[in-house]
């Protein structure tokens, strides 16, 4: 079987939703679409049921303080079969940064999605257990939002006196 | 589970009692820690917590330039760290377009395959263990320490490797490497056989792996399993078969597939895959045979560190080693996602650049974290001796597990 290029999976695509998606390229041959949160959960469920993207590879998140939007919530979507990718992107602004769950798609986006809220504070409306994964419960920061230093910037025992310099 | 007739509600006969299985127990081989209801010794439910040994890698790497990165991917999974270091090696190289010759990426499917073989021994050998039986681990244990040698040849640490760099190898493999692996090649099947001899049809082991923990093939996708516990449960999705990556295409090897995903069907899947490796690593061997020994790295100046004799005694060396490390040289603003099959599944890197020395973004789709998962709700019902088993073969590696 030949593989779907990404001119017919677009052309797919867009018989079965209409409009509701941009293409923003396809970078290393992988194309790139974005859509908004109010039609991600269709968009992803159309590409599992119809399209036979069945493997939810990944859920992660971007952050780009420049931008007007500043967090990308970026979906990886494999269909194994077809030996095909996707990547699906929803811009969400700082101040509501609520995207609906994908759980209810597929089981594997639990973790992903709580591992995404961990790092960017992310809000997946729908999850049934939206609590912090990787760092410890009582944590306030989200950090791998780009204003979160590395280090404590308090922080004086690495200053350069201690060291002679 | 059914009450006892006799008993009533708030008999101490119908409470469930509550087990802490880690974060530090020897059973779970690892930092893993299940907080588990059992009724009697059948779990009702269980809850995991993860984020032990969490850090920050995804953080870090937004600080350093990209070949200070390889030694975070050495402790994601660290029982086959080269796979690790070669698919980010690969990630960058697929952002910069660089196009790597042949033999090198011949040597890295031979590294990448000792590394799987390596990782298989250490899961399948404590699977064993956990049934009861020492003897095969033990045994197995040997070969390991032999292709950490190999790895010692190459590169000269054992563990974490930080093996090769962006555009090839650091230096060339020696001639004692390629000895050593000759003679893994011929020491090896033997006792892989025998190793097989000792479990496959052994009473015991059969009885306790097998239909536990069996997981239907629609489960496993949908909780976004790959690598040999998908296999295992009967989909033949495999990365080197289907985007092969560091010329996988010229190789000729089988993608086992297991039928309903218990413990034994992975284990078949694993036992297969260290053979099929040994076919690839043959063949690698052959095919490097007709190649220009003295190449093992791609001749890309600007991207790949000069050796330090160059550098002190050359000014072209040491005007790009200058570049390299001050990060004086552009690269593309885009994003890539490559992955590789790691020895526990699909390893993914999603690098978002924006033109400097320093990835903007990058994640790590990690199998174990992902397979893991699926831990706590496959655990209902089951018996806490099989929830054991089933963690010691779904091969939770805690790096890579927390990033």
């Amino acid at each position: 079987m030949a593989k779907v290029s990404n001119e017919e999976l677009l052309q797919q695509l867009t018989a079965k939703l209409g409009d509701v998606f941009t293409n923003e390229g396809e970078p290393f041959g992988l194309l790139t679409i974005e859509t908004c949160r109010d039609n991600i959960i269709q968009l992803l469920t159309v590409l599992k049921n119809d399209l036979n993207f069945i493997h939810l590879t990944d859920i992660t998140a971007v952050h780009y303080p420049e931008k007007e939007k500043q967090f990308a919530v970026v979906y990886h979507v494999h269909d194994l079969a077809g030996g095909v990718r996707i990547r699906v992107k929803v811009a969400l602004a700082t101040e509501d940064v609520h995207i609906p769950t994908a759980v209810n798609i597929w089981d594997g986006a639990n973790w992903m999605e709580r591992e995404t809220y961990d790092y960017f504070g992310i809000l997946f409306d729908g999850h049934p257990d939206l609590r912090r994964i990787l760092n410890v419960d009582d944590m306030t920061a989200f950090p791998m939002r780009k204003e979160y230093p590395l280090e404590d910037p308090n922080r004086i025992d690495k200053k350069d006196y201690f060291f002679g310099r | 589970m059914q009450n006892h007739p006799v008993f009533t509600d708030n008999d101490p006969q119908n409470e469930t009692s509550t087990l802490n299985l880690g974060p530090t127990h020897p059973a779970t081989h690892g930092v893993f820690q299940n907080v588990l209801e059992l009724d009697g010794e059948r779990i009702v439910s269980g809850v995991s917590t993860i984020g032990y040994i969490h850090r920050a890698f995804e953080k870090i790497a937004e600080h350093r330039p990209f070949y200070q990165i390889t030694p975070l991917t050495d402790r994601l999974n660290y029982c086959s760290s080269p796979i690790n270091n070669m698919g980010w090696h690969m990630t960058v190289e697929k952002l910069l377009g660089i196009q790597l010759p042949k033999r090198v990426d011949y040597l890295r499917v031979i590294i990448m395959e000792l590394a799987r073989i390596s990782d298989h021994i250490v899961c399948n050998g404590v699977l064993g263990v956990d049934t009861g039986a020492f003897t095969g681990f033990l045994y197995m244990m040997q070969w390991r320490e032999h292709i950490y040698e190999i790895y010692e040849e190459i590169c000269g640490s054992r563990l974490t490797t930080n093996i090769g760099r962006i555009g090839g190898f650091e230096r060339n493999f020696n001639d004692i490497a390629f000895a050593k692996i000759k003679s893994f090649l011929t020491g090896f099947p033997p006792v892989l056989k025998e190793f097989e001899a000792l479990f496959t049809r052994n009473r015991i082991f059969v009885d306790r792996t097998k239909d536990v923990a069996a997981v239907t093939a629609e489960d496993a996708l949908s909780y976004s399993w790959s690598g040999p516990l998908l296999r295992a449960a009967g989909v033949d999705y495999d990365v080197r078969a289907q985007e092969p990556y560091s010329s996988y295409q010229d190789f000729d090897f089988e993608v086992p597939v297991g039928s309903n995903g218990d413990v034994y069907n992975r284990f078949l899947v694993r036992n297969e895959e260290m053979w099929q490796s040994l076919r690839m690593i043959q063949q690698a061997m052959d095919m490097i045979a007709k190649e220009d020994s003295s190449i093992f790295h791609a001749n890309v100046p600007e991207f790949y560190l000069p050796p330090k004799e160059e550098v002190y005694n050359n000014m072209e060396a040491l005007i790009y080693h200058f570049k390299i490390v001050m990060g004086e040289i552009d690269t593309p603003t885009t994003e890539v996602y490559h992955s590789v099959e790691g020895a526990n599944g699909e390893l993914g890197f999603y690098l978002v650049n924006d033109g400097g020395r320093s990835p903007y973004r990058l994640h790590f789709r990690r199998p174990s974290f992902i397979n893991y998962q699926m831990y706590a709700p496959m655990s209902r019902g089951m018996l806490l001796s099989d929830a054991i088993i089933n963690m010691s073969s779904l091969n939770v590696i805690a790096g890579e597990l927390d990033a």
